[in-house]
């Protein structure tokens, strides 16, 4: 039982940062009708500001280094100016919490830098073909990506998580079912962060007057239009939003995957066909998807279901229908490796049975 | 139609003429030693199959490093099992790749537009993260397959490393070390390798002019142009994309497989799909949908990689020695961004400028100078040729 909950949380975990990327993904879908490959490396742009953030608060005056008299001298000590304006203590507890604080540096500069991207480059291919918007993207992937592999090197940086969620949790004795559920702190952080941050876009959206009227645009651009509304305007917002969702997705996302420049591009592929199974130009198709293909993946990394379900059975469960029939998926569709592909393999069945996805709209890029 | 058979065969003459002479014709942009014709040759192949597909068509697969890969294992596998010789190499990739194309195609045509690219990527990254974990005993994982020494009598060594060879040991062929591929006797390496190339490329330009030119062809631009309408006259185009898919997946098998020629190895990412995003890449710069713009597309990008990728900082600052020295280690470092490592860094921004400001590549970049100077003859005719548009 402890074991399926665990593959559960795993699950929820990654499909947490699935649902993240895929919603501002196909909000960029539904507002602007642009096919953005360049999503997955505002992903990672995110995951930078991270790790930015975290050099900046380093910073500090270096401390004169005694010369040992062997010709060779120390790297010289830093003293962070945090821990010189706040004293020890909370100089110590703000630099061990860079990740969730870079949040403040996350959101500004994810929201300038997706309002400049669209400004800057984007407009100008709303009239243009699908296959130019996935070309004009990918370019722009591959420039950003190489602009941070320049100043950040091509190895990951490993970030850590604050100190007080560094640890594990034992999950089971909190809920009372056993000892042996234990689980990272940071994750279960994470997941939360990710129903926070999809539950405010959504809110936003529903409540709002200028979701509502984002809406309508998606709906019906032109008749919004036509009421006098500057929809182009709001949309530039939505993309702006789009890159802080991913953007924030990213810099939580560092304790769990140290970033390197390429992550981005990992992610894009998969939150690709994350949308595609969601239904392009549904946002709740999106986290949905998002949600069941990270628990999917989870569930398919496991060994074997057999000792899954039964983790220690007898010889009379052995022989029973249930246990044979877990058995036989274990041999037969359960081979090593399939977590990594399973994902494909759901989306080439969605897309030939259902061509809208779980939740498409109709009318959106349909053929 | 006479005079177009005519300017077909002047083509024709010409482009073998360029590509036999590449050699010479190269050495002033610094460009002419094999190993790099050779990829010329090899890239340009990979393109122009992708051409037929989605120059002619319209779908834009993002996928086609798979069959790239695929080929390169067929015909790695090919010297290990058989024989040395390329012919059975090359046939060998070219119909694994055709397979395994019209068993892709057969499930990704029934969509179009996004969703038939979304499609072949997700085939394409289902194919590379096969290649790394479950296939591992016939794609040999990480390592990638090699061509090793012949097993010897008595050793008990896995086929990953040790080769058996059957039709050379059948021959009696003498082999010391770990041999070179040949095509009967001919050893691929160096300026042989390169014609050998060469002449596969001047073959597989000649198909493509011919799939062109024919009823085929006309269908498939048909298609792009409106599918729509096509249906409604009861053609069923399903089986002409078909083809055209696995056309297009022969030639990158072919190309996958002469890459395992001029060095018999076969990784797993060259299936990765940024692999992929740079065939589609050679095709649009050059000029997608025109006969000759793919090959120009691989060149400039091959030789743009091995030009840019092989400054350093040196070089740089050597070059700006005019300037004021304060200046010159300025600009060294700006434009150290772009070469060297970063060199994908101008491939990513001439992608963006390309499709920006010439979305016909360099051949209507080309037609558009051209059209400079006759301006005044063919005003007609320019206004009428630029209203096709790729199809979604």
């Amino acid at each position: 039982m402890d074991v399926i909950l665990l593959q559960l949380l795993n699950g929820l975990d990654k499909g947490g940062a699935y649902a993240l990327i895929a919603l501002g993904l196909t909000l960029v879908f539904g507002t602007l009708g642009i096919v953005n490959f360049a999503h997955g490396v505002l992903f990672m742009l995110g995951a930078f500001c991270a790790v930015t953030f975290n050099k900046i608060l380093q910073l500090g005056i270096e401390k004169p280094v005694a010369d040992t008299g062997f010709g060779f001298t120390p790297p010289p000590e830093v003293m962070p100016y945090v821990k010189i304006w706040f004293g020890e203590t909370w100089g110590d507890f703000i630099i061990s919490s860079s990740v969730p604080l870079s949040i403040l540096l996350t959101v500004p500069f994810m929201l300038l830098a997706g309002i400049v991207i669209e400004r800057g480059l984007i407009r100008f291919f709303y009239k243009r073909t699908h296959a130019a918007q996935i070309l004009v993207t990918f370019g722009l992937a591959i420039v950003l990506q190489e602009i941070v592999k320049h100043y950040y090197g091509a190895n990951p940086i490993p970030q850590t998580a604050p100190d007080g969620f560094s640890g594990s949790v034992n999950i089971g004795a909190f809920l009372g079912i056993s000892d042996t559920l234990v689980y990272p702190w940071w994750r279960l952080v994470y997941f939360g962060f990710a129903i926070i941050v999809i539950s405010a876009v959504f809110a936003f959206l529903q409540f709002t007057t200028y979701g509502m009227v984002v809406r309508a645009g998606m709906n019906d651009r032109e008749t919004v239009g036509l009421l006098g509304i500057n929809i182009e305007r709001r949309f530039t917002v939505v993309f702006g939003i789009a890159a802080v969702v991913a953007g924030l997705a990213g810099a939580m996302y560092t304790p769990t995957l140290p970033p390197d420049y390429r992550m981005g591009m990992d992610f894009l592929v998969l939150s690709f066909v994350v949308v595609v199974v969601g239904g392009m130009g549904s946002l709740s198709g999106a986290v949905l998807s998002g949600f069941l293909l990270g628990i999917m993946q989870s569930f398919t990394a496991v060994s074997s279901y057999a000792l899954l379900v039964f983790p220690n059975a007898s010889e009379e469960v052995r022989q029973g229908a249930f246990f044979k029939l877990l058995d036989f998926v274990d041999t037969w569709i359960l081979f090593p490796g399939i977590d990594q592909i399973i994902i494909y393999l759901v989306a080439v069945f969605i897309l030939l049975t259902l061509p809208r996805g779980l939740m498409g709209r109709a009318g959106v890029m349909e053929d | 139609m006479l005079l177009q058979e005519r300017k077909d065969l002047f083509l024709m003459a010409i482009f073998s003429f360029v590509v036999l002479s590449a050699p010479i014709l190269f050495q002033p942009i610094g460009a002419g030693y094999p190993d790099l014709l050779q990829k010329f040759a090899i890239y340009g192949i990979f393109a122009i199959g992708f051409n037929i597909l989605f120059g002619l068509t319209g779908y834009l697969s993002f996928g086609h490093a798979a069959f790239l890969g695929i080929g390169s294992y067929a015909a790695v596998w090919s010297f290990k099992l058989f024989t040395m010789n390329v012919v059975p190499a090359i046939f060998l990739s070219v119909i694994a790749a055709g397979l395994f194309a019209a068993l892709i195609g057969f499930v990704s045509l029934r969509r179009s537009g996004i969703y038939f690219s979304i499609l072949t990527l997700a085939f394409a990254q289902m194919s590379y993260s096969l290649a790394y974990s479950v296939l591992t005993p016939i794609t040999n994982g990480e390592t990638g397959l090699q061509v090793r020494a012949l097993l010897k009598e008595g050793q008990t060594r896995g086929l990953l490393d040790a080769d058996i060879r059957v039709i050379d040991s059948f021959f009696g062929v003498e082999e010391f070390g770990i041999p070179i591929t040949n095509f009967f006797g001919l050893k691929m390496s160096g300026w042989e390798g390169f014609y050998f190339c060469a002449i596969i490329l001047i073959i597989a330009f000649f198909i493509s002019l011919k799939i062109f030119r024919s009823d085929f062809g006309l269908m498939l631009r048909a298609i792009k142009s409106n599918q729509n309408r096509l249906n409604y006259t009861g053609i069923n185009t399903r089986p002409y994309l078909l083809v055209a898919f696995m056309i297009s997946g022969m030639y990158a098998g072919l190309a996958g497989s002469l890459l395992a020629v001029t060095d018999p190895l076969a990784g797993a990412e060259r299936m990765q799909w940024t692999a992929s995003g740079e065939v589609v890449l050679m095709t649009i710069l050059g000029g997608a949908g025109t006969l000759i713009g793919p090959l120009i597309g691989a060149g400039i990008i091959k030789y743009l990689e091995q030009i840019f990728s092989s400054i350093n900082n040196y070089v740089l600052f050597t070059f700006f020695d005019f300037l004021p020295v304060e200046l010159q280690v300025l600009v060294t470092k700006l434009t150290s961004l772009f070469v060297g490592e970063g060199w994908e860094l101008t491939l990513g921004l001439m992608f963006m400028i390309v499709v920006v400001f010439l979305p016909g590549g360099v051949v209507e970049g080309i037609n558009r100078i051209m059209g400079l100077f006759h301006k005044r003859k063919r005003k007609e005719d320019t206004t009428t040729n630029h209203k096709a548009q790729p199809a979604e």
